[in-house]
């Protein structure tokens, strides 16, 4: 009797929930698509979304904070010295510039999104952007230079520092000279 | 429209060709019709959107999809049995396009008015399981014939509920012939023969239970006997890759799929033909006529594919014990049940 019963109603909750089923799909047959035409229709990112980086070269100061903090170590600075007859302006935060910047390189195909270089840098030039859409055929591509200088201004600045430091250099001998021919006329009296 | 053909162009070859090739016009544009309603459905069941871009809403997507199954290869693997493999797709196809020459399309066209056409269609549709095993078997590949053993095992199995609940409308009716069946339930939808048919009301009462239990197993059978999901272990894609049809490409590919949706159309259409009055309308006299004949008929007939393609994308796959249990232990017993009561109630 028992399996007859279960017979029955096993009959009953396969329509039964068949039944179920079959309502929810309908359900959702005529509820609107929640996706969205992907190229054509985009959806907002969040405000704090992590995407390609970008950099505005020239708030940078040159501190190297952020490259120290990459974990992958995907961004590379170079830096020349100004000299100090050079003026190279303040940033958008009043830091005084005192380093050129001949290369500031991002390899984003490396990069991991993790945000670790914008929090230290100090005048926040170094931030996470919206746009995700950055594929390339080659890789080195995605490599992407943010200096602002040009070769010949690469040079001028190298010449300049060279310039300046064998100056100074010429500066230091001449005085350490000095102070020699000093020493030297000095001797003979106390002898 | 046979005696009206004649007396045009006499009786030649072409006679014949333009009488058969109604259903075969109808299958194309249908499938093509029918590739699209199924995407859209599921995707929109999923809450997606599916095709988009070709056309306003994807609507030629199917034509797209044609041209690109012309121009892909048509691989015959080098283990496998050529000319069966060569022949099964085909054999298939012809399986199921035989059948259509017994379903009436309207009250003054059908194929061939035979007098056992319902017997008619159940016979021929069986050679669609060779046509299967053939494929699988030929293809060499263990998925083939795990899938082809599975869709023999299936269509044997549920051809016998299919015949005994066609049994149930053809005793009401008493006649195999599928034109006869649909004029004995013109009139209005009271008189199809999921209702009882046109008989006193009293009988009708007492054959309802009967007759509706008939009906849903007659389409739940119909649904295993296309190898569609809940049913579709033959072609099971998580277990057997694509099962007997793993090894097609292109064009035979094509035609695979294109007599998979003839066969939901057919199995729809005896189903409407039976139980729900064929191409008589469900307003009596109003809207009748041969040409809205059609019309129902494929509202009918379109109206159970799109039930195929709802329970497709509700229900998950069966496992091969429930799907014999189902059958043997559940449908069938079912149906002696209907046969015996409706026998009863036609005798007093």
């Amino acid at each position: 009797m028992e399996a007859v019963r279960t017979y029955f109603r096993d009959i009953w909750k396969a329509l039964s929930s068949i039944a179920v089923g079959l309502s929810v799909t309908i359900r959702h047959l005529v509820r609107p698509a929640v996706t969205v035409q992907y190229p054509d229709v985009k959806l907002k990112m969040p405000e704090r979304a992590r995407n390609r980086l970008y950099v505005n070269i020239d708030d940078c100061i040159g501190c190297d904070q952020c490259a120290l903090a990459c974990p992958v170590d995907c961004i590379t600075i170079e830096t020349i010295k100004s000299t100090p007859d050079q003026d190279l302006g303040v940033t958008s935060t009043g830091h005084k510039k005192r380093l050129h910047l001949p290369r500031f390189d991002i390899d984003i195909a490396k990069c991991c999104y993790c945000g670790l270089c914008v929090y230290p840098c100090p005048t926040e030039c170094i931030v996470m952007t919206d746009v995700y859409e950055f594929s390339e055929f080659d890789r080195h591509n995605l490599i992407y230079q943010f200096s602002a200088m040009k070769p010949d201004q690469i040079d001028d600045a190298k010449a300049k520092l060279k310039k300046a430091e064998e100056e100074a250099a010429a500066k230091k001998a001449a005085a350490a000279a000095a102070a020699e021919e000093k020493k030297k006329s000095e001797q003979p009296k106390q002898g | 429209m046979e005696e009206l053909l004649q007396s045009i162009i006499g009786e030649s070859w072409i006679l014949y060709v333009l009488l058969a090739a109604p259903p075969l016009v109808f299958i194309l544009v249908y499938a093509l019709v029918t590739v699209w309603t199924e995407m859209k459905v599921s995707a929109h069941m999923q809450d997606r959107l599916a095709y988009m871009y070709t056309g306003p809403h994807g609507v030629l997507q199917p034509l797209a999809d044609i041209l690109k199954l012309l121009q892909k290869e048509d691989t015959v693997p080098a283990a496998a049995d050529k000319p069966l493999f060569i022949m099964a797709p085909y054999l298939v196809f012809i399986g199921t396009y035989a059948g259509f020459a017994a379903l009436p399309f309207s009250s003054a066209y059908i194929g061939s008015d035979i007098n056992l056409g319902a017997f008619y269609i159940i016979a021929v549709s069986s050679i669609v399981v060779v046509g299967l095993l053939m494929a699988g078997w030929a293809s060499n590949n263990k998925w083939s014939i795990f899938g082809a053993m599975r869709s023999a095992a299936q269509i044997v199995s549920y051809e016998i509920p299919t015949a005994l609940a066609l049994l149930v409308a053809v005793m009401i009716t008493g006649s195999l012939n599928l034109q006869d069946v649909i004029r004995f339930q013109e009139g209005g939808i009271l008189n199809w023969v999921v209702f009882g048919g046109p008989l006193p009301v009293v009988q009708k009462l007492l054959l309802l239970p009967f007759t509706l239990t008939a009906f849903l197993i007659m389409f739940i059978a119909g649904v295993a006997e296309v190898n569609r999901t809940p049913f579709d272990l033959p072609e099971a894609e998580s277990e057997l890759v694509q099962g007997y049809n793993t090894e097609y490409s292109g064009m035979k590919f094509a035609i695979f799929y294109l007599a998979e949706y003839a066969n939901m159309y057919l199995v729809s259409g005896v189903a409407a033909c039976l139980f729900l009055g064929g191409w008589s309308s469900p307003f009596g006299d109003f809207m009748s006529g041969p040409l809205w004949g059609v019309f129902w008929i494929v509202v009918k007939g379109y109206f159970f594919v799109f039930l195929q393609i709802w329970i497709r994308w509700t229900l998950p796959r069966l496992r091969v014990d429930q799907l014999m249990y189902t059958s043997w232990k559940v449908l069938i017993p079912f149906l002696f049940a209907c046969l015996f009561g409706v026998g009863l109630i036609l005798v007093l």
